[in-house]
C-alpha cells in the first residue's frame, strides 16, 4: 500500500468514524425523545379518555368530575390544598427517616449477629403481616391524635422492605472481596464501612424508592381517622361532602408530592451510586 | 549469623480436610515442600487437586487440619499481619466504586494497625507504571478490560512490597492473546520486584513458561506428585514457547499430569 492510499484510507476511516459518531448522537437523541415524550403521551391520553367518558356518558359531577373542573379547583383551592399537604409531607418525611434509619440499623445488627437475626426477624415479619389499616387505630390509641401516630405508621410501612433489602445488600459482598479484606487484616468496622455499606447502596436505594411512595401512603391513611388537617383528612371531608372536584384535586396534590419525593430519591441514587453502570 | 537464607515457604505434612456432607473431603494430604526466596513456583494439577487450597493455607485464609507451614520463617497468620503476602484472585475483586489509584491504595486504607506496613516499597503510582497502567489512575474498574483489571489487582497486591506474591489462576478468565501478553509481563514484574511468586494455573504452557519450578499435584486426595525444575534460557520471551526445549518440557509435564 502506498503512502497516499494509506492516507486516503485514514481519511476515509475518520469520515466513517464521524458518521458513526453522528448517527450515535442522533440515536441517543431519539432515545431521549422516546424516553421522555412517551410518558407524556401516555398521561395526556389518560386525561383525554377520562374527559371523553365524562362528556359522552354525561357523568354528574358528584360521581366524577371532568379533568377541566379538577384543574380549575386545583388552581382555585391551591392555598387550602397546600396548607393540608404540609402536615402530610412532614409526617411522610419523618416516618421515612425514622423507619429507614431503624431498618438500616437493624440490618447492620443482623449481619453481625445471626442469633439476634433469628430472634428479631420473625417478630418483624409478624408485625409486618398486620394490615396497615389495622395498625392505624392501635397507634392512635397509643400515641394520641397529633402527628406522632401518622409518623409511626409511615415509619412502620417503610421499615420492613428496607430491612429485607438492606440485609440482602450487606450480604451481597463477593467471597473474594472478603478474602481480600482478610489478607489485608481488615477489622470488622473497616469491612463494614469500606465494603458492605458500599455494596448495599444499590439495594438500599431500590428500597428507598419504594419507601418514598409508601411513606406518603402511610401518612395519608393515618389521617383518615379523627384528623382535622392533612391530605388524608381532606380526602375524607371531600368524600362526605360529595365534593368530587376537591377530592380529585386533593388526590392529585398527594400524588404530586409522592412523585416529587420519588424523584428526589432517584436523583440521590444517581449521585451516590455512579459506579454501577446498570443503574444508569 | 544465619548461614542458610530464610526459606520463603517450608511446609511439613500439611493436610486439609473439609467436613462437608457425608464423609467430608480431604483437599490436601501430607504436603511437604520448601521454596527458596526469589523463586517462581507454579502449582499445576487436575481440578480437585487442592492447588487453590494450598495457596489459601499459605495466605492464612484456610487453616491446615494438621501439619504446619512456615512463611518466611513465621506462621501464615504472622506473615499476613506483617503484610508480607500479596494475593491476586481469578476475578480482580476491585472495588467498583473506587478509581484505579484508590483500588491500588486499598492496603493503605484498611488493616487497622497493620496498614502502616503498606507504606514500605514502591508507591501506588510507581506500581501502576510497573504494570503498564500509568495514566489510568482516575479510571473506574468498569471502564477497564479484564486484562487491565488484573493488572490493577497485581499492582494492589504489590503495594507495601510483599516478599511473597500468591496468584490464584489470575489470567484464567482472560482471552489467550491477553493472557500471553500478561504472562510475559508477569516475568518482567517478577524480575523487577524480586518477590517470590506462587502461581496456580491449570495450563501446562503457563506453568512451564512462568515457573522456575512446577509443583505437580495429584487429586483425591490432593498431594504432591513431583516438583519439576524448569531449566529454560532466561529472560524468557513468548518466542521461547516455539522452541524444541519448551515443547519437550511441556510434553513431560503432560505425561506427569496424566498420571495424576
Amino acid at each position: 500500500m502506498s503512502v497516499q492510499t494509506m492516507e486516503s484510507q485514514e481519511t476515509a476511516d475518520a469520515a466513517l468514524q464521524e458518521t458513526a459518531d453522528a448517527s450515535w448522537v442522533a440515536r441517543q437523541r431519539s432515545e431521549a425523545f422516546e424516553r421522555y415524550l412517551m410518558p407524556v403521551i401516555g398521561t395526556v391520553l389518560l386525561v383525554v379518555v377520562w374527559w371523553l367518558i365524562i362528556v359522552a356518558f354525561k357523568v354528574p359531577p358528584y360521581i366524577a368530575p371532568s379533568p377541566v373542573a379538577v384543574a380549575v379547583t386545583f388552581a382555585n383551592k391551591f392555598q387550602l390544598l397546600f396548607s393540608n399537604l404540609v402536615p402530610t409531607a412532614l409526617e411522610a418525611l419523618g416516618g421515612f427517616l425514622i423507619g429507614n434509619v431503624l431498618a438500616v440499623a437493624t440490618a447492620t445488627v443482623f449481619v453481625h449477629s445471626r442469633r439476634i437475626e433469628r430472634i428479631v426477624y420473625p417478630v418483624a415479619v409478624l408485625l409486618n403481616s398486620i394490615p396497615i389499616v389495622a395498625k392505624v387505630p392501635i397507634l392512635i390509641l397509643l400515641l394520641g391524635n397529633g402527628m406522632e401516630p401518622k409518623i409511626a405508621i409511615a415509619a412502620l410501612i417503610v421499615y420492613f422492605p428496607t430491612l429485607v433489602n438492606m440485609v440482602r445488600g450487606l450480604q451481597a459482598v463477593s467471597p473474594q472481596s472478603m478474602e481480600l479484606m482478610h489478607i489485608l487484616s481488615a477489622t470488622k468496622a473497616e469491612v463494614f464501612w469500606r465494603l458492605r455499606l458500599q455494596t448495599s447502596l444499590p439495594y438500599l436505594f431500590s428500597a428507598l424508592k419504594i419507601a418514598a411512595s409508601t411513606a406518603t401512603l402511610g401518612a395519608i391513611v393515618g389521617e383518615w381517622i379523627g384528623s382535622q388537617v392533612g391530605i388524608g383528612a381532606l380526602i375524607i371531608q371531600a368524600t362526605y361532602n360529595f365534593d368530587s372536584e376537591l377530592l380529585y384535586a386533593t388526590v392529585l396534590m398527594g400524588a404530586f408530592f409522592s412523585l416529587a419525593f420519588f424523584l428526589v430519591i432517584l436523583g440521590a441514587e444517581r449521585a451516590f451510586v455512579r459506579w454501577q453502570p446498570e443503574s444508569r | 549469623m544465619n548461614a542458610t537464607p530464610l526459606l520463603a515457604l517450608d511446609a511439613t505434612g500439611v493436610s486439609v480436610r473439609f467436613n462437608g456432607a457425608g464423609k467430608g473431603v480431604t483437599a490436601l494430604s501430607n504436603v511437604s515442600f520448601t521454596l527458596e526466596q526469589g523463586g517462581f513456583l507454579t502449582l499445576l494439577g487436575p481440578s480437585g487437586c487442592g492447588k487453590s487450597t494450598l495457596l489459601r493455607v499459605i495466605a492464612d485464609i484456610t487453616k491446615p487440619t494438621s501439619g504446619a507451614i512456615l512463611v518466611l520463617g513465621k506462621t501464615p497468620d504472622e506473615a499476613r499481619r506483617n503484610r508480607e503476602i500479596g494475593f491476586v484472585f481469578q476475578e480482580s475483586a476491585l472495588l467498583p466504586w473506587c478509581n484505579v489509584i484508590d483500588n491500588v491504595r486499598l492496603p493503605l486504607a484498611v488493616g487497622g494497625k497493620h496498614k502502616k506496613a503498606a507504606n514500605q516499597g514502591p508507591s501506588a503510582e510507581e506500581l501502576l507504571a510497573l504494570v503498564g497502567l500509568a495514566g489510568w489512575e482516575k479510571s473506574f474498574p468498569h471502564e477497564l478490560s479484564g486484562g487491565m483489571r488484573q493488572r490493577v489487582a497485581i499492582a494492589r497486591a504489590l503495594l507495601g512490597g510483599p516478599k511473597l506474591l500468591l496468584m490464584d489462576e489470575p489470567f484464567g478468565a482472560l482471552d489467550e492473546i491477553t493472557r500471553d501478553r500478561l504472562n510475559e509481563e508477569m516475568l518482567r514484574i517478577w524480575r523487577e520486584t524480586g518477590t517470590t511468586v506462587v502461581f496456580v494455573t491449570h495450563s501446562i504452557y503457563e506453568a512451564a513458561f512462568l515457573g522456575q519450578q512446577v509443583m505437580m499435584l495429584a487429586a483425591r486426595p490432593g498431594r504432591v506428585r513431583e516438583i519439576i525444575q524448569i531449566d529454560l534460557p532466561e529472560p524468557r520471551k513468548l518466542a521461547l514457547r516455539e522452541t524444541a526445549d519448551f515443547t519437550k518440557m511441556a510434553g513431560y509435564l503432560r505425561t506427569v499430569l496424566e498420571t495424576c
